[in-house]
């Protein structure tokens, strides 16, 4: 479905991203783990057209990614960023936020399609008249992934999609958003810093360091702890470190 | 003991009505490390800013008691208030980029900090800052101490936030969310270097987090916040034995690396925890 190869970005003189390939089934999860900088986000910036400047090779479904794009793939390709206060329009009614990809698009049947999508993420009907502000962060982040799914894509790109959230709604929205894979046949490609929130969505773990994708293993191999790179290995051991409150007590 | 609190309430006007957002909390400080789990609205970082009166003007606040080594918090002076805050209390936030003043570098910023409550002169200020860099492990502390915030990455700018708050030497250490904004390994070093800062000079620790397991690595005691009350103190190294539905809930909701979940558990509330 989405096949990466050998991709670059530059900001100015210094390389983001150096070099990276992988290769995404269709209706699989992809995931991207990595510290700040590594350059995770800027590969999903890429794909999915906001960053023009790279070189390399992208595809997704087939059809090679130039730097300008045809408007199927806006369509295609749908982006949830990490902050849910930032990525909705403040003025602007949930209504409006989910009808205006149909718009855009010029898909019928707007009304229909906004309650159903409201209610694909288990969103009350009320809430399609009011405002971002007076949604709750859980609830604003159901709306974010509901817009991205409005226009039937067929690839979502989830940068950070819970870490603005408690971890009781990260539940939730991790639930929802395996639940939507499963009816819709999505393909993910996921970046998070939490190698738990990875693990748990995605079957297969890409591992950034300094622009470079120093190792590609499996869910079960990471949790097996089967890993071939020490950068992997370090950040593994960090997130069980972490993770279990049995531990207390002892330095952390 | 160097904080009570009794019976703390803090409410805020709406055109609605009142919202009572801390609703009757009590615990007190010794010096140990504290940590306050909560989510986001149940007032626990209310509860922190309550001790260094830092709440909004419209708030109300009331208490039986609310006592910082002694001194009676409910009625001080504001006068009173600036030689507590800063000099007796540090408060290190969530976000450095938002709490470090962006056209002042760090190093500036620290000496500031210092000069303020010690009243010493320039140079003497700039060397205490330097030293303070390098006790929060910088490498390079006369480099970073001409950076500015801008310039300085998440985790760079928590340390500068920290040496900062130390300057001072204050008693208790009140942290905000230190490391939300960090990514894992950085936040894991910054924990590490507060646990190790405030253990080496004495200091009290209150962490406020949303991280139970995080929290418990850190902290000897933990006070669980459900709606603006406690329901349910533990012992860090007890956590995993937690009683409260709510707290079991909150560690059951965390995806496991080392044990996998095909779903995971949601928090099913009972109204019943907001009550008293």
């Amino acid at each position: 479905m989405i096949a990466v190869s050998n991709l670059q970005v530059h900001f100015g003189a210094r390389a983001v991203v150096r070099g990276v390939s992988f290769h995404v089934p269709h209706g699989t999860s992809f995931g991207l783990v990595g510290e700040s900088g590594s350059g995770k986000s800027t590969i999903l910036r890429a794909l999915s057209g906001l960053n023009r400047d790279w070189s390399g090779r992208m595809a997704i479904d087939g059809l090679e990614l130039a730097r300008r794009r045809p408007k199927s793939f806006f369509r295609d390709i749908q982006m949830v960023f990490q902050d849910p206060y930032g990525s909705l329009h403040p003025s602007q009614t949930i209504d409006r936020a989910l009808s205006e990809p149909l718009l855009v698009h010029g898909l019928d049947a707007v009304e229909a399609r906004v309650r159903r999508a409201l209610e694909e993420v288990a969103l009350p009907p009320s809430v399609r008249f009011r405002f971002p502000h007076q949604l709750s962060g859980g609830q604003r982040q159901r709306v974010a992934i509901a817009r991205a799914l409005m226009p039937e894509p067929k690839v979502l790109l989830l940068d950070e999609p819970t870490s603005a959230l408690d971890v009781s709604v990260q539940a939730e929205v991790l639930n929802l958003l395996r639940n939507l894979q499963e009816t819709r046949a999505l393909t993910y490609v996921m970046v998070s810093h939490n190698l738990a929130v990875i693990a748990h969505l995605c079957a297969t773990i890409g591992v950034m360091q300094e622009g470079r994708l120093v190792e590609t293993l499996s869910a079960d191999d990471l949790r097996a702890g089967r890993t071939r790179h020490q950068h992997t290995t370090a950040l593994r051991a960090l997130s069980l470190e972490l993770e279990d409150p049995s531990e207390a007590g002892r330095p952390a | 003991m160097l904080a009570r609190v009794e019976n703390l309430r803090v409410r805020f006007p709406t055109p609605q009505g009142w919202v009572a957002a801390v609703r009757g909390i009590s615990f007190t400080l010794g010096r140990e490390k504290l940590g306050i789990v909560g989510e986001s609205g149940s007032g626990k970082s209310l509860t922190a800013r309550a001790l260094m009166r830092l709440l909004p003007r419209h708030a109300e606040i009331t208490a039986n008691r609310l006592e910082f080594d002694g001194i009676d918090l409910r009625d001080t002076s504001e006068r009173a208030m600036r030689a507590i805050r800063g000099k007796r209390v540090g408060l290190i936030l969530q976000d450095p980029k938002y709490a470090l003043n962006p056209v002042m570098t760090a190093g500036a910023q620290i000496a500031e900090a210092w000069a303020a409550h010690a009243g010493g002169g320039r140079r003497a200020a700039l060397r205490v800052a330097l030293d303070l860099l390098a006790q929060v492990r910088i490498r390079d502390p006369r480099h970073v101490a001409g950076l500015y915030p801008h310039e300085l990455s998440g985790g760079m700018g928590q340390r500068v936030m920290i040496a900062m708050m130390l300057a001072p030497d204050p008693e208790l250490l009140i942290a905000d969310e230190p490391t939300s904004a960090l990514d894992a390994t950085v936040a894991a070093e910054i924990l590490r270097l507060i646990e190790d800062l405030v253990s080496r000079r004495g200091m009290a620790l209150m962490l406020i987090s949303h991280d139970l397991p995080l929290v418990s690595h850190v902290c000897d005691r933990v006070l669980v916040m459900y709606a603006g009350r406690v329901v349910e103190e533990v012992a860090a190294a007890d956590l995993t034995r937690a009683q409260h539905p709510y707290t079991r809930g909150l560690l059951g909701c965390l995806p496991s690396l080392a044990k996998p979940k095909p779903m995971l558990a949601t928090l099913a509330r009972d109204p019943a925890w907001g009550e008293p």
